[in-house]
């Protein structure tokens, strides 16, 4: 991967739960960490996300969802991606996700879920090792 | 020897194990206080409990008249089941009840909305018609109870259907008695649960102000919340400032709508998070009761003795409880609990040790119910009124709380008051600053949180956690679905059009809420009815 290339992430907060202080962290975490950010705000719906993903021409999106709708919300913003042909942007999450929920959710292709207590630092970690640049069109 | 030479030639004899010592909050804390240190206001003027200006407590005998309200808050999935939980509670000694809604509830959706999928009872109950309110409240006699409701943007129409079910009942509506949030101001700053923009939203609040102080006089019409602002991750003081700052918002409305302030005033309620920093927490619910008291005197020139009261209930602060080694919460709670307790509360909230993996179990709550008990009945703290009282550095604290969230509300308005100052984001910018200062410092373990940054350990016993039936959202769809087949249609019709035109002509909404939920006219439909009339409010995202 080229060392030049500037990470883009969209920080997206899906469905109608409006605790958007971790979102709000990690947005700024990453953008002090280097990378592009661009965050959605609120009360989005998966199809808003996706076109917001390919729009923004972005490398992962981080997903929070404190409202205990990651089942459904997760899994129709990976479909949202993949029917736009984005499904090889990084899709990560947090938020309140139940250990045993997470197998589930990595199955439909989400890459990473932090549970509550992660630091800042791990997640621009985890960024670094399994992020990489989308090969431009 | 004064303070000063104490400092100078005693104190740096020994080590310290720390640069700096602050509050949870960054408040800075010197090593010790003394007379000294209370800058004006002397110990006299502290006054006695229930005096003004109520530093000390809102009555004089406190605990030893009545312990505080145990109000569990509860809610999830069917309204039968959330029906379950409050009788459980109520048998369990439990004073009053507290209703959760779920996340559609709390932004205006039916349950067979598009945007309800996958959330529909999943964070408190399901509710959309009239009948699911009933279910709600089955066999539960609404002139015994009072009953708590958090809801903001839709307060308007869940109010309207709890007064409904009263009346088909045959309760008088003076009889019935509670709280509902109604907090609109701090949605925007904080909670971000809404529909329309600021200025429609604080009308609809004056309106059920006015109608509850006419109508429902047992009735709390607002419940002003500095949680929702504290656990978004404001410092304490950020909390006690624009909290009491949307206080003065929703007086001053009132009052512009014509209203006397001794009317209405005695009513308004309050509602604070209890963190971990056990003084600083004591020292903010003083310094809110001498604020509130003198901004209602001296601002609002109320009369009557009860305008100056800040009757609050508290929750603690589900934000500082972790996943890690889940049942250290339960000693996080009782200190909390203890803070909340020493700083006077009227009614408090226990969070279970399990609420940052699920909606808490039965036997969580039962936990967390049994720690106010256990505080009440044998920790002895209640047979003192304010003990803290004159204690150097709670007094100190509370003086400089008082100045430091003062400043603030000068700060608002010089903007021009509390919605110029939240259309231009002034206090959402000042909270998330201060949450990321305080992740900042977790991170360099500036600051510990037992389980998280310090005593990590591997292996934990996972908790049992409670499991919303993906079948209550099935039901839910298809119960609001066979209620608008099933109702009156050209008569919910009527309604509605009778709720549009009072939000256009300015008369107040709640007399034709009432008549609308009554004819089946649902969360949903009425909050179409605002987005139409009112506008929608677009999140202003800022970082």
């Amino acid at each position: 991967m080229s060392e030049e290339k500037i990470l883009r992430i969209l920080v997206a907060k899906a469905g109608l739960d409006g605790h958007d202080r971790g979102a709000k962290i990690i947005a700024r975490a990453l953008r002090d960490a280097g990378f592009e950010v661009i965050y959605t705000g609120l009360h989005q719906t998966p199809e808003m996300i996706a076109e917001a993903a390919v729009q923004e021409d972005v490398d992962a999106v981080g997903l929070s969802i404190l409202s205990g709708a990651h089942m459904t919300l997760f899994p129709a913003i990976m479909g949202a991606l993949k029917e736009r042909g984005a499904d090889d942007v990084a899709v990560f999450g947090g938020g309140i996700v139940p250990e045993d929920d997470i197998p589930g959710l990595t199955q439909v292709g989400v890459k990473k879920v932090f549970t509550p207590g992660a630091s800042t630092q791990e997640i621009v970690d985890w960024i670094w090792a399994n992020v990489e640049p989308r090969s431009g069109l | 020897m004064n303070k000063q030479e104490w400092l100078n030639e005693k104190y740096p004899q020994q080590e310290e194990r720390s640069q700096r010592f602050s509050t949870i909050s960054d408040m800075e804390i010197e090593p010790v206080y003394t007379p000294d240190d209370l800058n004006g206001s002397n110990l006299e003027g502290i006054g006695y409990p229930g005096e003004y200006p109520y530093t000390r407590g809102v009555y004089p005998s406190m605990y030893r008249g009545r312990y505080w309200t145990m109000r569990q808050f509860a809610g999830f999935g069917t309204p039968e089941d959330t029906n379950k939980r409050f009788k459980l509670l109520l048998s369990e000694g439990q004073t009053g009840l507290s209703t959760a809604f779920d996340m559609p509830v709390l932004m205006g959706y039916d349950a067979d909305h598009a945007r309800s999928l996958g959330e529909v009872g999943r964070e408190g109950v399901s509710v959309s018609t009239i009948k699911d309110m009933e279910r709600l409240f089955q066999d539960i006699p609404l002139d015994k109870v009072s009953t708590s409701m958090t809801v903001n943007c839709t307060a308007s129409v869940l109010l309207a259907m709890y007064i409904a079910v009263a009346d088909k009942q045959g309760i008088p509506r003076s009889q019935i008695s509670g709280t509902i949030q109604n907090d609109m101001l701090k949605e925007y700053i904080a909670q971000k649960e809404w529909i329309c923009p600021p200025e429609p939203a604080v009308r609809i609040v004056t309106d059920m102000i006015e109608f509850c102080a006419k109508e429902v006089p047992r009735w709390h019409a607002v419940s002003i919340s500095g949680y929702h602002i504290r656990e978004a991750g404001s410092t304490a003081v950020q909390e006690l400032a624009f909290t009491l700052a949307d206080g003065i918002g929703y007086v001053q409305a009132g009052v512009e709508r014509g209203l006397d302030v001794d009317e209405f005033a005695p009513r308004l309620s309050f509602f604070f998070d209890i963190h971990n920093d056990f003084f600083e927490e004591i020292a903010k619910l003083r310094a809110a009761r001498r604020m509130w008291a003198k901004i209602m005197k001296e601002r609002f020139g109320a009369k009557n003795p009860r305008s100056l009261l800040l009757r609050t209930h508290c929750q603690t602060a589900g934000v500082s409880l972790t996943a890690q080694q889940p049942v250290n919460n339960v000693v996080r709670v009782a200190i909390q609990a203890l803070a909340g307790v020493l700083g006077g509360t009227q009614s408090l909230h226990t969070n279970s040790m399990d609420e940052t993996l699920a909606l808490p179990t039965e036997e969580s709550v039962t936990v967390a119910l049994r720690t106010q008990q256990i505080i009440a009945e044998e920790s002895g703290v209640t047979n003192f009124v304010d003990p803290l009282g004159g204690s150097w550095a709670i007094e100190a604290l509370t003086d400089r709380m008082e100045k430091d969230a003062f400043a603030y509300i000068d700060r608002i308005d010089e903007l021009g008051g509390i919605i110029r100052a939240i259309n231009i984001g002034f206090p959402q910018k000042e909270i998330a600053d201060a949450a990321y200062r305080y992740q900042q410092q977790l991170d360099a373990k500036e600051k510990e949180i037992v389980g998280v940054n310090s005593h990590v350990v591997e292996e934990e016993r996972p908790l049992e956690i409670l499991k919303i039936d993906p079948e209550v959202e099935r039901s839910q769809i298809a119960l609001v679905k066979q209620v608008k087949q099933e109702r009156d249609r050209a008569a919910a019709e009527e309604q509605l059009g009778r709720v549009h035109a009072a939000a256009r002509n300015g008369q107040n909404l709640m007399p034709v809420l009432i008549d609308a939920v009554k004819a089946h006219c649902t969360v949903g439909e009425i909050s179409d009815v605002y987005r139409e009339v009112f506008g929608v409010y677009q999140d202003p995202a800022w970082l």
